[in-house]
């Protein structure tokens, strides 16, 4: 029997799973958080019962319905707080020289409390790996970023979600992208008063990004009630959404206590003349998703031109035996995640390409494909937004570099090369290993270098995913393939 | 008040019973309810910072809410390196702060 690992149960992973148990095969399912759910369905603990939290949550009763569906299927282990923090060749491999197969890979996973001492070591070899790894908010920085009260837009959404907390009594939103409308949708939920919603791209490119084909919107259905939802919630609380403009500095004593926000060009730089301050103690930023590929990349699959995890039609990545789903191969929200999950679930399973179940999932994934290529259309980032740094802005949070510090490394070095200037400039280096900056600090050297930069060292690759303590890295027991026999339900939550 | 907690009596989703757990910050208590993280207990209190940056020395607390960024790190029962808003408090854990150098990363 195929033993397939699916890695992230978010939407898209969960769905994985569900698909590949549905064909037979023994399925791992695990996650890095103590909860299933992923981003999108982010939920109370269930030390926190509710009478209906569902109102938070779009589809959660999909939600419960796929989480029953795998707890109760004894094909399916579940491994929460197991964080995969590294993937390498399996040396006794026993496709050694099958290139139809493909390697085998070892995962190797420390389970129990996040960043805990005493976690428990596992190696999981499996035949098929599903990546369901999801994304991270993509922020650019502005001049203040770095003070208390400065938050990423999917922090905000965590915090109201999963805790019930909100960031900020008085609170603006900045940033590009309709993920800002379920963040102020929240924070309003969760007893914050939204100041406005800040949309960096002009209303002439929305308008072109959303409004030529409005039936591309109705055909990704989930998102189009969704939005709708949202813009409801918008006009019932009266939270001003402006287009084509930012927050360009944030300022106060050791916290937010205001934010500088001036209209936008279609090219996202600053126009003079234009700003405005606003009393705030809160600031949400996104400009979109940075998807999660440091596994991807560790076991070789190729990545498309816009940086995702490269896939044909059956969510299959270059590499092998292995497949991906979710936002790692495009941002297309939960329609489009849940969709490639369950293709990719099945081609791991061993499904065959004609099954009838599929043609619905890949018309499901069309719609959703179209709709994350208007989303980037619409809002992708512009280049004049670096006008808006000024030397001391910090772009490297970790290590605290300045914008003024990369402009004065290139220009004494001369350097076109990524590796040596991070190095002597110390940018993405720090403990979060350049996920918050990472691509920024390419972009901006990227364009101080004459003529780009020469080399490909890319910034996503990362051979430790997680900060592991000394000690952890002895030992690992290797995890049996088969799923424990009914009953034996210790290892889930 | 900046961060805070919404009030069970004032939330639609009308939330039922929940256990108090008390856990200390700084030497000082604080309560927080069973299956909340560190980082959710110290902001539904209204703290923004709790770390302070290893070059300039300025105040960090929570950004990216969900175990990126490293900059909510805090001291568990002595662990250190702990990301707040990962990790769920129990009853009793004593949360200091951590202000030296962070580990860094080659590459
Ligand atoms: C903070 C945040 C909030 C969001 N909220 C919304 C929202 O409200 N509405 C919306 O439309 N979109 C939201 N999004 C966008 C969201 O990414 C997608 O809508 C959707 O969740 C994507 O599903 P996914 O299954 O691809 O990934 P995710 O839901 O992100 O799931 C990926 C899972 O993989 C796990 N994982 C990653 N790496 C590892 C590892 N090494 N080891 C173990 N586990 C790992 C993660 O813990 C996570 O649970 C949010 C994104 C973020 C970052
Ligand atoms: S706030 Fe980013 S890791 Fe905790």
């Amino acid at each position: 029997m195929t033993q397939v690992l699916v890695i992230g149960a978010g939407p898209a992973g969960l769905a994985a799973a569900t698909a590949a148990s549905a064909l037979g095969a023994d399925v791992t399912v695990l996650d890095s958080s103590y909860d299933l759910g992923g981003q999108y369905w982010r939920h109370l603990p269930s030390t926190r019962p509710t009478a209906s939290e569902g109102i938070l949550l779009h589809g959660f009763e999909r939600f419960r319905e796929l989480r029953e569906r795998l707890e109760n299927d004894s094909q399916v282990r579940i491994l929460t707080l197991s964080q995969v923090w590294a993937i390498d060749r399996n040396p006794d491999t026993r496709n050694a020289g099958d290139s139809s197969v493909g390697d085998r890979w070892r995962v190797h996973v420390l389970q129990g409390v996040p960043d805990g001492h005493d976690r428990l070591a596992l190696t999981i070899i499996p035949d098929a790996i599903v990546f369901a790894t999801g994304a991270h908010d993509r922020t650019l920085p502005f001049t203040g970023w770095q003070l208390p009260g400065v938050f990423s837009a999917g922090a905000a959404q965590a915090l109201a979600k999963g805790e019930r907390v909100a960031v900020g009594s008085r609170v603006v939103v900045s940033g590009a992208g309709p993920f800002l409308l379920p963040v102020a949708a929240s924070l309003v939920q969760a007893g914050a008063k939204v100041l406005g919603v800040y949309e960096a791209s002009t209303i002439s490119r929305l308008a072109s990004g959303w409004l030529p084909r409005p039936w591309q919107l109705l055909g990704a259905p989930g998102k189009a009630a969704e939005l709708v939802g949202y813009v409801g919630n918008h006009l019932r609380n009266r939270i001003p959404y402006r287009t084509g403009r930012a927050v360009i500095a944030a300022e106060g004593d050791g916290r937010v206590e205001r934010v500088v926000v001036a209209r936008l060009d279609a090219n996202w730089a600053p126009i003079v003349g234009t700003t405005r301050t606003i009393e705030a103690d809160a600031v949400c930023i996104g400009h979109g998703f940075t998807p999660r590929l440091e596994l991807p990349i560790a076991v070789g699959c190729a990545l498309s031109a816009e940086r995702f995890v490269a896939v044909d039609h059956r969510q299959a990545t270059s590499s092998p035996g292995v497949y991906a789903a979710g936002e790692i191969t495009g941002i297309g929200g939960v329609d489009a995640a849940l969709a490639e999950g369950s293709i990719a679930g099945h081609s791991a399973a061993g499904g065959s390409d004609d099954e009838a179940a599929m043609s619905r999932q890949r018309r499901l994934r069309a719609a959703s494909t179209r709709f994350a290529a208007r989303i980037e259309a619409a809002h992708g980032i512009r280049p004049g937004w670096s006008q808006w740094l000024t030397p001391d802005t910090l772009i490297c949070r970790c290590e605290e570099v300045s914008y003024g510090r990369l402009c004065d490394t290139s220009a004494h070095t001369g350097s076109a090369g990524l590796r040596s200037l991070k190095l002597s400039t110390r940018a993405g280096l720090g403990i979060c290993q350049g996920r918050v900056c990472g691509r920024t600090v390419e972009d901006l050297l990227g364009r101080l270098a004459a003529g780009g930069l020469i080399d490909t060292t890319s910034t996503d690759r990362r051979p430790i995913v997680s900060p592991i303590r000394l000690g952890e890295l002895a030992g690992g027991t290797v995890l049996p393939p088969a799923p424990p026999p009914p009953g034996n339900t210790e290892e889930r939550e | 008040m900046v961060s805070q907690a919404l009030l069970p009596e004032n939330d639609p989703i009308r939330p039922g019973g929940s256990t108090p757990i008390g856990i200390t910050v700084d030497g000082k208590p604080a309560t927080g309810l069973t299956g909340q993280t560190i980082a959710a207990i110290m902001m539904a209190e209204g703290r923004l910072s709790w770390r302070r940056s290893s070059v300039a020395g300025e105040p960090r607390g929570l950004f990216c809410g969900i175990g990126i960024c490293f900059d909510c790190l805090v001291v568990v029962n002595g662990e250190r390196d702990v990301r707040a808003c990962q990790r769920r408090a129990v009853s009793g854990d004593a949360i200091e702060f951590q202000h030296d150098e962070l580990p860094g990363v080659a590459g």
